[in-house]
């Protein structure tokens, strides 16, 4: 069973966010695997351990993306491939081609991804992935079960539970509940170290600028209005109660 | 030139959700004159969703109606919408951003090898060009973007569009069109309804969430009451999720759901900065917790420094009276 995961670097979530010359700042910055991809490495590693096969780490992005993926290495991937290439724009219409392009000539049985990354928060790359590349897909996963070319999951939909069954090949995104990713071990990050690792450019892919132009583009970039703090009411809670509902009603007209 | 939007128009259980008119209202104000606003409606019992929707000044009604339609089967709703694009070459194509619409529109847009802007929740025209706003980091920053070709994939955030109005005296063309059964690579084997009956977190007006001090999963009940009363929704803070009190698909926050009610109040949540970033874009916010040094109290519109249980029952109580009269 050849597994791929995809995973994003993203900004560990508990990062504050800043804007420096018209870009998002980056000094200082704690960067995380994607918690979502974190799911779907877990899952990938525990599939194989059961089924049999390898797990292959797949990621766009800067070089610093090296070090997540060191880490994912270390929960149990066995290898590890950077797609790295400063002509690569930030739009996921370029990002999955670029994936694609990898992905063509590998076909894997199982390609694992998070159901949106947190940063972007777009969720487009997986699901075009299993468009361009002709298999089915399922996103938002809380369970995965092998029954030999088919796959059980179940799929969180808006609070309700479907259950598909997938022929594989197939991409499946992961939703939080799927499992508990684990923590590197000290031995798994000594022998991550020895993994194999491949750094790409659009080259060894054979793609051009001109495969990959962006279909969308920034044109603004903005903090939200800063929220202060508002009124402390005191008192009895009855009086408290009382005095919300009718601030609700007079001062902010909402109900 | 004139261009041909086309709007998906989501229908859950044969009604139309609101969110489908809030897609439309998007595409009102992408149309300029001479163009042309479709709606495309697929399902397995559609009618009573393509009667209302009738009445909103589309120029075309497409439906595509099946029993393989019962279910969302990523497959088998390609399989429609392929037909319907077929017919209607639209120049953009827009959904909601629901569990549905974030799925089927990236198929959209690799199959028509095109560029999507997904999750907006503003769009304006700025020197003949249409700009979209949509936040990055969960709402911690958010970004105006433009496509840079055509055709157009959009989906649209629950709750932040104006919807579309009905318009008197107007009346859509319907086209129904056949669905070409393909093949099906995966079968929907079951559907466990969790939420019949209760309103979607991301489109709910009121949103009542609840944090560590809730205790347990029985802690949320006041919640629920208070919800169900005000016609809301109950939510929670990844801290209650973690802590096993409620569903990971109740979770508010970077990780989880972003939701932008009217009113959203927070019980016994702490206020991290991954739950403010899912919230703090609600139009009024409450605060109720017992440590009056909680981050949320920072970006609440009121707070109450208090023990929870104490305070919503009493709060259900004032609404009730106020409903009442």
């Amino acid at each position: 069973m050849k597994i791929v995961v995809l995973l994003k670097q993203t900004f560990d979530t508990e990062e504050k966010i800043t804007i420096e010359n018209g870009s998002i700042a980056e000094d200082g910055v704690k960067f995380v695997i994607n918690p979502y991809d974190e799911y779907a490495v877990e899952e990938a590693v525990k599939l194989r351990d059961d089924h049999g096969g390898s797990v292959t780490l797949l990621s766009v992005g800067p070089d610093r993306t090296a070090e997540t993926l060191r880490t994912a290495l270390a929960m149990g991937a066995d290898d590890a491939v950077l797609i790295s290439d400063e002509r690569i724009p930030d739009d996921e219409y370029a990002v999955s081609k670029v994936l694609h392009a990898y992905l063509s000539k590998e076909s894997p049985d199982l390609i694992l991804g998070g159901n949106f990354s947190v940063d972007r928060g777009s969720g487009q790359v997986a699901i075009r992935l299993a468009s361009l590349l002709g298999i089915s897909h399922a996103g938002s996963i809380t369970k995965l079960t092998l029954n030999g070319t088919t796959a059980e999951v179940h799929r969180d939909a808006e609070g309700d539970l479907e259950v598909l069954e997938v022929q594989l090949p197939a991409i499946f995104t992961a939703q939080q509940g799927l499992n508990e990713p684990r923590y590197p071990s000290l031995p798994g990050i000594m022998k991550a170290k020895k993994k194999p690792f491949q750094t790409l450019t659009l080259d060894d892919l054979g793609l051009s600028e001109a495969d990959i132009q962006p279909a969308t583009k920034q044109s603004e970039l903005s903090l939200p209005p800063e929220r202060s703090a508002g009124r402390i009411l005191k008192g009895e809670p009855a009086e408290v109660a009382h005095e919300l509902v009718s601030l609700l009603r007079t001062q902010s007209k909402v109900i | 030139m004139s261009k041909t939007i086309l709007v998906y128009a989501e229908n859950r259980d044969g009604k139309l959700r609101q969110v489908a008119l809030e897609t439309l209202g998007a595409a009102r104000l992408i149309a300029g004159d001479g163009d042309s606003i479709r709606i495309l409606v697929a399902g397995s019992n559609i009618t009573e969703a393509v009667s209302a929707l009738n009445a909103y000044g589309a120029d075309t009604i497409y439906t595509v109606e099946h029993d393989d339609l019962e279910n969302y089967n990523p497959e088998a709703y390609m399989a429609a919408i392929e037909a319907v694009i077929g017919q209607a070459k639209p120049d953009a194509v827009l959904f909601g951003h629901t569990a549905i619409g974030r799925d089927l529109a990236p198929l959209v847009a690799a199959s028509l090898n095109a560029g999507q802007i997904s999750d907006v929740t503003a769009i304006e025209t700025e020197s003949g060009e249409v700009v979209f706003t949509r936040p990055l980091y969960a709402g911690k920053a958010f970004e105006k973007r433009v496509f840079q070709n055509g055709p157009w994939v959009v989906t649209v955030r629950p709750n932040n569009i104006p919807a579309a109005e009905a318009i008197e005296g107007a009346s859509a063309s319907i086209e129904d069109i056949a669905y070409p059964a393909p093949s099906l690579r995966s079968v929907v084997k079951d559907v466990v309804r969790k939420t019949t009956g209760k309103i979607d977190l991301s489109e709910a007006k009121i949103v009542i969430s609840g944090g560590r001090g809730v205790k347990s999963a029985e802690g949320f009940q006041p919640l629920e009451e208070l919800a169900d009363l005000l016609g809301g929704a109950v939510g929670a803070s990844r801290g209650a999720c973690d802590a096993g009190y409620c569903d990971y698909a109740l979770q508010i926050g970077q990780t989880g759901k972003v939701v932008t009610p009217e009113i959203y109040i927070a019980c016994g949540i702490s206020g991290a900065i991954q739950h403010l970033a899912g919230m703090s874009q609600s139009r009024v916010i409450i605060a109720i917790n017992k440590d009056p040094e909680a981050p949320i109290f920072k970006v609440a519109d009121y707070g109450i420094v208090g023990d929870l249980f104490d305070i919503v029952p009493l709060l259900t109580q004032e609404f009730r009276k106020v409903l009442v009269s």
